[in-house]
């Protein structure tokens, strides 16, 4: 019953991301190609001050997603700094600056990393034309940046990569806000609010008060998962039945967190120019995505530890309309998208499911990962694929045609090495630091013993690599956190784009080299063996000592 | 290259852009959505409020306490699950609560010994939503099993018969969504609304 169950979840889920995969991937491959400006684009262009036929050298291209995400940052900082003034406020006081500066630049680089509880936190203001709106541009921003290193392999022999201006706002206005306004429409006939009544004080029929909550949730919660952003409007996230009411709710905003990440391999391939190297980079997310979400299902399922054991089965921090079931699928998907939503709160899932989370996140969210990311993840991973193929066969490695030569490996290694140096380190420096340790254990970890090491190393996992979720316990609105936290998600989140916009400079400059007999075939069932081996071995030899020290050992005490 | 000039062009149209996309997303958008919302989807949008006798007394979506102010249940009415956040709808939360934490592990030995006596059932056999803290603090549902557990009691403390209280929990079951999805579930608030207005006929 259990196993039909669980089958039948992912069978739906899978055909309706199968029916999306073709026609949006087609879609969005026809927005970055096409030379037509919509007439609101070009009137957009006009206000901003730019060409949208001029292209730009990666440089350039890097230089408009740092100024654009520095001004985000600046932007939201300010929203917090001023709450106390901007309507709809809810009473609440202005954010303090080490809450704001996180918040800034958690909502800027894609994480929605929070470390406050919103309910007791912000107004409608700041949600609505702060956070929500680094939602939509941040996914953009991601996907700009995919774009233009599928660019890199498309092109021969040119200095430039398109233009991110362009690319930034046909992300926004052709792709994400469409969406948006559909799928939030839809989230409202579930039972997701939307309105701007503040508190609703009601008197229940037992006699005592309730005091219900309102707000602008559906139009947030749409881009919030669309654009894997994963920030809840409220503490609970999607969880809370005002933003995720029912089972059917529930499946649907894991159709929105998978859409665009599933379907961008297909604009890969139609932008290379050959439908099958999407078919194999899908192949490779859907095969890691599977296995892990299987075993997270088998360990929630199973129930292992003291208290699931007491309590007869891991509900703990789940709700009787998701199940277990449900939550292992949303625990799964958002952790192995950039997103960070939680429908369940992992701090009280199993020691081996929370780890699978952990697990999801450290393979560098590439199965599929985030709007973007996802996709620039795994190719850099499909580039350092081919170069093993290359050493143990003897040739220059190729990729599509562009040659993976010294410089080309160099900007993968680096890429691979930015975030789990930020995870590791920031894990160390907090235990390591005798001032910070000591307020990491008096004031942070909620969870003792093991379990206390599995939040820190947690919370570092999902800044560093973007994703927001959390082992909730953990107390993260300290100096330290706040600002650990802070560096860790902007480091990780811009210097692997620098090393991909580089890469895509150092590809698009090249010539594409016919393949011979002696090419290794990219498409072939072989080649989508080899990139997921490369992609959890990487991960397994870097993170393996960290998750015995805490998951693991707790799960096998 | 990167030539001051050339920076600084990049942060004006960097101002210029996020400034419009701050008035279309941040407001023009979200007010597209609640117009659409209040104009198509009244009651969903303003939180599927409950209202008995004309009173608005919940939404069907937030769970609520059925106990009296020190936290005890109060025996006429189906219990919510335990929450981490009181049922204050304003602040929600789980537990956070890890898999071996003694604080959980004493929580559930203490709440299976009190349903146990307040429901005159053996330990074994309630279900694992009565021992445990939902994620949201918000549960507005139950398990099946857990609402059938409370009926001997409820009809009880009424003074109803037992096969009246068990038909209305039977009415109340909600199957999973489509068939397949989620879990069953008994909501606890429609569940109370429903047994106070067959208590009064």
């Amino acid at each position: 019953m259990v196993l039909a169950l669980a089958v039948a979840q992912v069978a739906a889920l899978a055909l309706i991301l199968a029916a999306l995969y073709r026609p949006l991937g087609d879609y969005m491959a026809r927005t970055f190609t096409t030379d037509h400006d919509l007439k609101v684009e070009r009137g957009f262009y006009r206000v901003i001050g730019v060409d949208p036929k001029s292209e730009q050298t990666w440089q350039s291209y890097l230089r408009g997603v740092l100024a654009f995400s520095l001004v985000g940052v600046l932007i939201v900082y300010g929203l917090q700094r001023a709450q106390a003034a901007l309507p709809y406020a809810l009473g609440f006081p202005a954010i303090p600056p080490g809450l704001s500066f996180n918040t800034a630049i958690s909502f800027v680089t894609n994480t929605n990393w929070q470390s406050y509880s919103p309910d007791v936190t912000m107004g409608y203001a700041v949600q609505m034309i702060g956070l929500a709106v680094q939602n939509f541009v941040s996914a953009a921003v991601g996907i700009a940046v995919a774009i233009a290193l599928v660019r890199g392999f498309a092109r021969r022999r040119t200095g430039t990569l398109g233009n991110f201006w362009v690319d930034l706002t046909r992300a926004l206005l052709r792709i994400l806000l469409p969406l948006a306004i559909v799928t939030a429409v839809v989230l409202i006939g579930t039972g997701v609010i939307q309105n701007f009544h503040g508190f609703t004080d009601v008197t229940t029929i037992t006699g005592a008060t309730q005091s219900i909550p309102g707000g602008p949730v559906a139009s947030q919660e749409a881009i919030k998962l669309l654009g894997t952003n994963g920030g809840g409007f409220f503490n609970a996230n999607s969880s809370h039945p005002f933003e995720n009411p029912s089972a059917l709710s529930s499946l649907f905003e894991n159709v929105l967190m998978l859409a665009i990440p599933f379907s961008l391999p297909r604009t890969f391939g139609r932008m290379v120019g050959d439908k099958r190297q999407g078919y194999a980079i899908l192949a490779v997310m859907a095969t890691i995505f599977l296995v892990s979400l299987t075993a997270l299902t088998l360990f929630e399922v199973h129930g292992a530890g003291t208290a699931p054991q007491l309590a007869g089965g891991a509900m703990e921090g789940k709700e009787q309309r998701f199940g277990v079931l449900a939550s292992a699928l949303f625990g799964s998907t958002s952790t192995l998208t950039s997103t960070g939503a939680v429908n369940a709160m992992h701090d009280s899932f199993t020691s081996f499911g929370g780890m699978m989370n952990m697990i999801n996140m450290m393979l560098g969210e590439v199965a599929p990962g985030g709007v973007g990311s996802g996709l620039y993840g795994m190719l850099i991973l499909a580039v350092i694929a081919v170069f093993i193929s290359g050493l143990l066969v003897g040739r220059t490695p190729e990729y599509l045609g562009k040659k993976i030569g010294p410089r080309e490996i160099k900007l993968a290694s680096l890429y691979i090495l930015v975030t789990p140096t930020l995870v590791l380190l920031g894990t160390a420096l907090s235990f390591g630091i005798p001032a910070v340790r000591s307020d990491v254990e008096g004031t942070s970890i909620w969870n003792p013993g093991l379990h206390g090491l599995s939040e820190v190393l947690y919370a570092f996992t999902s800044a560093a690599n973007n994703n927001g979720s959390a082992f909730a316990g953990l107390t993260a609105n300290t100096p330290w956190f706040n600002t650990a936290l802070g560096v860790a998600m902007a480091l990780g989140r811009f210097v692997p784009i620098v090393f991909v916009l580089a890469l895509a400079g150092s590809l698009a400059a090249q010539d594409k080299v016919p393949a011979t007999s002696g090419t290794l075939p990219t498409h072939r069932p072989m080649f989508v063996g080899l990139l997921i081996g490369v992609s959890i071995i990487v991960t397994a030899l870097t993170y393996f000592p960290v998750l015995a020290l805490g998951p693991l050992a707790e799960g096998l005490h | 290259m990167s030539s001051p000039r050339n920076t600084f062009r990049s942060y004006w149209v960097a101002i210029r852009a996020m400034l419009v996309f701050t008035v279309g997303l941040g407001i023009a958008y979200p007010l597209l959505i609640t117009g659409i919302g209040q104009t198509a989807l009244a009651d969903k949008a303003d939180g599927s409020m409950v209202s008995v006798d004309g009173r608005i007394v919940g939404s069907s979506l937030i769970g609520q306490s059925f106990t009296d102010a020190d936290g005890n249940a109060l025996p006429q009415w189906f219990q919510s699950r335990p929450s981490a956040a009181d049922y204050n709808a304003a602040a929600s939360s789980g537990s956070n609560w890890g898999p071996e934490n003694a604080d959980l592990i004493a929580a559930i030995t203490e709440r299976k010994a009190a349903i146990s006596a307040l429901e005159g059932v053996s330990p074994d056999q309630i279900p694992p939503d009565a021992l445990t803290a939902s994620a949201s603090g918000l549960d507005p549902q139950i398990s099946p099993a857990y609402a059938y557990l409370q009926v001997p009691r409820v009809a009880k403390a009424r003074g109803m018969s037992e096969e009246t209280v068990h038909d209305l929990v039977t009415a109340s079951v909600h199957g999973r969504d489509l068939g397949f999805l989620g879990e069953k579930t008994v909501d606890v608030l429609e569940l109370n609304i429903a047994l106070q207005a067959a208590a009064a006929q």
